[in-house]
């Protein structure tokens, strides 16, 4: 009896395998026969309204429950749409599989129509990426995008799909076994080195942990607070890593960098050992490298070698999973405490108290004022209602700087944040893939004026989907960041930041036949929350924030680390 | 001084591209590249000559080595390793000065592989400087057209090929191959 099945059955049936429960897409003319199944398959696919939102929703999808997020597109044009998410998700390494159709094999290269070279435009912005010309390969190509994509240092994988190869008949054995030689992963770090950390641990007067996204793609939550727990050590989580310590957490400081605390930039420069979790040295962290952290021996770990020694050249390397690492560097640490605990335990006193002394001489604060809403205090609203629970998603720029310093979350995989690539137009489109992902939670999406211009198509997706997300605009009517910069460091001229013609957001989100409505008054604001959280559907909140507030602290480009602007240096004028 | 990388890596679409692809990002030129079947036809070994300086070569290298197709880059800038070119040479000579190019291919080790009225086709092996050498002999006597086929290295010291094994396919499965070690 033969089982022959059409290539686009095929792929639905290892999607299945994988687990799929949702596609965000896109249809076009090649990905016909795949619709075509997909038509009675249990898989839900979500229209959409702009490809790249395809691969946002993906992501947000992914980074919301850290399982593999898969968006669909045509070939040409939906393809190119999709790529900066594709980037973005590279930059984050968040695992999404990205499949896309392409012309009919025989047509490949002859400029079809709708035809684009997309295995060469997105190998650099994949982590692998495939063009399957053989129906018999596509089983094993599908199995080895998601096994790809979600192990070691996870990332965007792409599948390009010819239309006859959708459209083919081969007789299915499912696959249960792939091989991959040259994909190396190190998970277990070495033993000798995990041991000498430990050691170098106990051994510093000023240890400080700075964690970032690669916890959260190890689940290395609960080694994280043992860690920091054992070693009372002050912990600083970069824009990637925020959530893998609840906010609540006494040794928790804040974010680093460009826009991280006082405290928590001030402890950078003065710490002895810089135990480096899963992060990149990014130079919104680090500022002027030679600067960074001078006095400190750096123990990194990563599961990436080739982020080893890239930016900093640390003491001490180890590469492996995080998890794995962390549980039995917590054992060594537990194993050396007895003898070691106490050798510099005066030392580590004082340097609690110098980190407390950093935190209450400028510790991140929120303005307020009787005239105008300050976005800071929209964002302290905001966590108020959230309580450390909702899944926050943000878009780019100040309220992004912003959430990342007042919003607190008590666990991993709440705060979703376009955080290397920094595309604006990522926090709608992520909030919708969240709430697909996490249907039992409250899904905030906080936008400003620019980045949720570029979402709007998106609306028209919560509406047909009665998606409950709650949409608030901080809008200050200008792209704010850019203005920033232009006011510190071009002589204010504010050249092309200005958005005026914002549309009314109650006759915007009536038109898609939910509710919305705009607040410029600090004594409505907080009514005006409660609206938008007690609806039970999708609410489009409009805030009208002071046009001109700069986030602060703020480490210049290329400035050193504890060199901070913490606050306005003259009076703005317009 | 120029430096040498040497890749195995799966011998399928795509993968050069992959590797050519972390140099050219950076702004790199690649001043020579080979690229040819192993005794596995499933594989392929790559010479890549290069000049970047040593700490960015360095990470360039862990990023060819990340690269899924790619099964090991190694750097033979400083190691043990022999490194050969070949050239490809026509040389159109007037019939005085042909016992004097036989002559000069002798001392350079070159093979007469064609000859003609016109002149001479040769062959010739060596370092590139070697070859550099030899070119500029030829251009003395007459035209010269010139092929290189770029340099081609072997390291001098056994190198562990570490290869994942297989995994299982499968819902949620998140299992992590672990790396054997086999010789190489």
């Amino acid at each position: 009896m033969s089982n022959l099945m059409s290539g686009a059955k095929i792929l639905l049936e290892c999607l299945a395998r994988e687990g799929v429960d949702c596609i965000f897409g896109y249809p076009g003319g090649v990905t016909l026969p795949f619709y075509d199944a997909l038509y009675d398959h249990p898989i839900r696919h979500v229209l959409v309204r702009h490809e790249e939102n395809a691969a946002f929703a993906a992501e947000g999808y992914s980074r919301a429950t850290g399982k593999v997020g898969v968006c669909c597109a045509t070939s040409g044009p939906g393809a190119t749409n999709l790529t900066t998410g594709l980037v973005d998700a590279m930059m984050d390494s968040i695992p999404i599989v990205a499949l896309t159709g392409q012309v009919t094999s025989k047509l490949i290269g002859s400029d079809a129509f709708q035809e684009a070279d997309t295995f060469g435009i997105t190998r650099p912005c994949t982590k692998h990426n495939y063009l399957v010309k053989n129906l018999a390969d596509l089983p094993q190509v599908i199995h080895e995008a998601f096994y790809l994509a979600n192990s070691g240092r996870p990332g965007p994988v792409l599948v390009d799909i010819p239309k006859d190869v959708f459209q083919g008949h081969y007789q299915y054995t499912p696959v249960n076994s792939i091989h991959l030689p040259g994909y190396k992963i190190h998970l277990d770090g070495h033993a000798g080195q995990i041991r000498r950390a430990a050691q170098m641990m106990w051994e510093a007067k000023r240890p400080y942990v700075y964690g970032g996204g690669g916890i959260l793609a190890s689940g290395a939550t609960k080694e994280l607070q043992e860690l920091v727990e054992t070693l009372d050590a002050p912990c600083v989580l970069t824009l990637m890593g925020l959530g893998s310590l609840p906010s609540s957490h006494p040794n928790f400081i804040s974010m680093p960098g460009m826009h991280g605390s006082y405290a928590a930039n001030m402890g950078m420069y003065d710490c002895d050992l810089l135990i480096a979790l899963g992060v990149r040295f990014d130079d919104r962290v680090t500022g002027r490298l030679a600067a960074f952290a001078p006095h400190a021996k750096v123990i990194h770990v990563d599961i990436d070698p080739a982020e080893i020694g890239k930016n900093r050249t640390p003491d001490l390397p180890i590469v492996g999973d995080l998890k794995r690492v962390l549980s039995k560097l917590n054992k060594n640490l537990q194993e050396l405490a007895p003898s070691m605990q106490e050798t510099n335990s005066a030392g580590r006193r004082e340097w609690w108290s110098m980190m407390r002394g950093w935190q209450a001489e400028h510790p991140l604060q929120p303005e307020f004022s009787t005239d105008e809403i300050k976005p800071q205090h929209l964002i302290t609203e905001i966590d108020k209602i959230s309580g450390g629970n909702a899944i926050v998603s943000v878009d780019v720029g100040q309220h992004q700087m912003w959430s990342a310093q007042f919003i607190r979350f008590n666990e991993p995989r709440l705060w979703l944040s376009s955080s290397g690539l920094g595309s604006m137009g990522f926090g709608l489109p992520a909030a919708i893939g969240a709430a697909f992902a996490r249907p039992d939670k409250t899904v905030i999406a906080i936008m400003g004026d620019g980045g949720f211009q570029m979402s709007v198509p998106e609306l028209g997706t919560i509406a047909s989907q009665g998606l409950p997300v709650k949409m608030i605009i901080m809008n200050n009517g200008y792209l704010g960041m850019v203005r920033q910069w232009q006011e510190l460091f071009y002589n204010n001229r504010l050249s092309s930041v200005t958005l005026d013609c914002f549309p009314d957001a109650e006759k915007l989100a009536g038109a898609y036949g939910f509710k919305g409505r705009t607040v410029e008054k600090p004594g409505e604001l907080k009514a005006a929350l409660d609206e938008c959280f007690a609806e039970p559907g999708p609410y489009l909140l409009n805030v009208k924030v002071t046009p001109f507030e700069n986030v602060f602290p703020m480490v210049p480009a290329g400035g050193a680390i504890n060199e901070m602007v913490l606050g306005p240096v003259k009076p703005v004028t317009a | 001084m120029l430096q040498v990388i040497s890749l195995l890596l799966e011998n399928k679409p795509g993968a050069l591209m992959r590797v050519t692809g972390l140099l050219s990002a950076r702004g790199y030129n690649i001043e020579s590249l080979t690229v040819a079947r192993t005794t596995d036809p499933t594989l392929s070994r790559m010479t890549i000559v290069v000049d970047v300086d040593a700490v960015l070569r360095k990470q360039v290298i862990k990023q060819m080595n990340r690269l899924i197709n790619v099964l090991q880059a190694a750097d033979l800038t400083e190691g043990p390793a022999v490194a050969r070119e070949l050239v490809l040479m026509r040389v159109r000579a007037a019939m005085e000065s042909r016992a004097a190019i036989l002559k000069e291919a002798e001392i350079f080790g070159a093979r007469v592989i064609d000859s003609s009225l016109e002149g001479f086709a040769l062959e010739a092996t060596g370092e590139a400087e070697k070859l550099d050498e030899f070119i500029d002999v030829m251009r003395s006597y007459g035209e010269i057209e010139v092929t290189r086929s770029g340099t081609v290295a072997v390291s001098l010291e056994p190198r562990k090929l570490r290869l994942s094994s297989p995994v299982a396919t499968g819902t949620g499965t998140k299992s992590q191959s672990t790396t054997g070690v086999l010789n190489g």
